[in-house]
């Protein structure tokens, strides 16, 4: 029960965080796709910056998770097609709605109704992807 | 307390961005949404349709726990840390809108695709609907979104997130440059 609130409130921090650096706003993802402000770079460089820090670390110093097991990032498949590809067809539909997932549930949350049609769409994407998956390179 | 009502400067946000991804790992977890979709389509029964959707979902139940936080999350600053304001986006941005039919005056999401009114036009739910279809479909082939690749991915080093966020770069541009002038 303490471990499900503790998600619940992790959840709460990034949401408030999403919606506060303005990484939710469509505004902000449409003037990042015309490279007119470092906004959004300088919010993905530092997670970046601070990210590679905090992996490096947990590397190192194997440092060990709150219930004591070894932290293991699973390696990705080695593959490009299936990036390249699904990246390319995410990135469309990134910058025409601008909102990646995360910032689905965000909004969604701020009470923007006309999202719930783009999360709805989202998971019948997700469940297509499911269907024709074995047909596609990857 | 000014500061939280203002919005936040993009190396605080960055900064905080990858404290939840540190607090998932050391919980045992990884920072990813777009999974959640597949989860919500395994819990809706798309298992019957595709071997895709039939795993252990409830293991992952963990994230949909995150992603119920993270709208309380966006309830909460919407309403009660900002006045949900139309992002200080660039002069030059700013004056690129007019040439999409978006209005220089307007709210932190554009009132032309995300009001309850722009629903009345068929050609806002297509495009809505089509963006979705393609974030949807798009985050699962490349194993990951915005948050599992560029974030997390990339954090490790990984060479298939450097190229999925490559590929979401290509897409975005494409959007914007290309198509954006075809459909707004």
């Amino acid at each position: 029960m303490m471990k499900q609130i503790l998600f619940i409130l992790i959840g709460f921090f990034f949401g408030i965080i999403m919606f506060k650096s303005e990484a939710a706003s469509w505004f902000r993802i449409y003037e990042m796709f015309r490279f007119e402000a470092f906004h959004m770079y300088g919010i993905i460089g530092t997670a970046l910056a601070f990210g590679i820090l905090f992996v490096q670390i947990i590397k190192r110093y194997k440092i060990k998770s709150f219930d004591g097991n070894e932290i293991k990032i699973a390696p990705k498949d080695k593959s490009f097609s299936r990036y390249m590809y699904g990246g390319i067809i995410f990135g469309l539909g990134w910058a025409l709605v601008g909102a990646c997932p995360g910032p689905i549930f965000v909004l969604i949350g701020a009470g923007y109704l006309p999202i719930i049609i783009v999360f709805l769409s989202a998971a019948l994407g997700t469940f297509l992807y499911g269907l024709v998956k074995d047909k596609l390179p990857h | 307390m000014d500061f939280l009502f203002q919005p936040w400067h993009w190396f605080v946000s960055g900064f905080l961005i990858a404290l939840t991804m540190l607090i998932l790992l050391l919980m045992g977890k990884r920072f990813g949404m777009s999974s959640n979709l597949r989860t919500f389509c395994a819990a809706c029964g798309a298992g019957k349709a595709s071997a895709f959707f039939r795993f252990d979902w409830k293991s992952d139940q963990w994230n949909l726990l995150v992603v119920f936080g993270a709208m309380l999350g966006g309830f909460i600053a919407s309403h009660y840390l900002s006045a949900a304001e139309m992002p200080a986006i660039s002069e030059a941005t700013k004056a690129s809108l007019s040439s999409i039919q978006v209005s220089v005056d307007n709210k932190y999401l554009p009132v032309e695709l995300f009001s309850i009114s722009a629903l009345s036009d068929i050609k806002t739910i297509v495009i809505l609907v089509i963006g979705g279809l393609l974030v949807g479909f798009g985050a699962r082939y490349a194993g990951g979104c915005t948050s599992g690749h560029a974030i997390s991915g990339l954090s490790n080093l990984q060479l298939p997130s450097l190229i999925a966020v490559i590929g979401f770069f290509i897409g975005g541009l494409v959007m914007v440059h290309l198509l954006f002038p075809l459909i707004f």
